[in-house]
């Protein structure tokens, strides 16, 4: 057999960069986020239409499944800034290269799972 | 040079350019937010008093238009990378554009309504 023909490549060892694991994120998270106005709408219409509405708003966030879709709008808009602030500092010019771009996604990565983390106090 | 009908502002720069004003604007909308609410001690009376303030709706009513802008940009990214047939790419944009325009009267109505 010709062992110079090519060999296929085995794909289950390709990885994605994590640049690129942050970029995709960023996509789905705003994905969430143009979906969470909806939900963010809908409070803030019942929470300025009266003592009664805010009331009922607060009773609403008192139930696990309020709880849990605030905490996903939260986390999606907080990993959404932080990946965009990321975005804002490469337009000058910091973490364009191969190295403080890598740098610069472990950093996006670690501070909003921090945000998200204490956001998730703050909810319950 | 071929250009795209259904993005923005029929050119890449002007979208990119769009997309990072309104960046600036949510991320302070955001961060706004975010700080008033841990700062104050939210009821009712604090809530609306805040809404109730002219240069708040005004703040608000430019999110909510950045909110628009920037979503179109990305969403007609997403859409235009993901989608490849002409047909569902868009009907995906058409909901998008529908979905923008209700959030926008909504929170018109929203903050002026009766």
């Amino acid at each position: 057999m010709n062992t110079k023909r090519p060999v296929n490549l085995d794909l289950s060892k390709f990885h994605f960069p994590l640049p690129a694991i942050t970029s995709i994120l960023h996509r789905i998270s705003g994905i969430i986020i143009f979906i969470g106005v909806a939900f963010m709408l809908y409070g803030l219409e019942l929470s300025l239409s009266g003592e009664a509405g805010f009331s009922q708003i607060s009773d609403l966030l008192d139930s696990f499944l309020a709880k849990l879709i605030t905490w996903g709008i939260l986390s999606a808009l907080l990993y959404h800034l932080v990946a965009g602030i990321k975005h804002l500092l490469m337009d000058m010019g910091i973490g364009e290269e191969l190295e403080s771009g890598l740098l610069a996604a472990k950093a996006t990565v670690v501070v909003s799972v921090i945000l998200i983390i204490l956001a998730g106090v703050w909810v319950w | 040079m071929v250009s795209s009908v259904t993005n923005l502002g029929r050119s890449g720069v002007f979208d990119w350019m769009v997309q990072r004003v309104t960046a600036y604007v949510l991320a302070l909308y955001t961060v706004f937010l975010i700080g008033f609410t841990l700062t104050t001690d939210v009821d009712y009376q604090t809530w609306s008093g805040l809404f109730s303030q002219t240069w708040f709706r005004i703040f608000t009513l430019l999110a909510l238009v950045s909110i628009g802008a920037h979503a179109w940009v990305g969403l007609w990214t997403v859409s235009t990378d993901y989608i490849k047939a002409a047909a569902p790419r868009f009907l995906f944009q058409a909901v998008c554009g529908l979905g923008m325009f209700v959030y926008l009267v909504w929170g018109i109505q929203i903050l002026w309504g009766l």
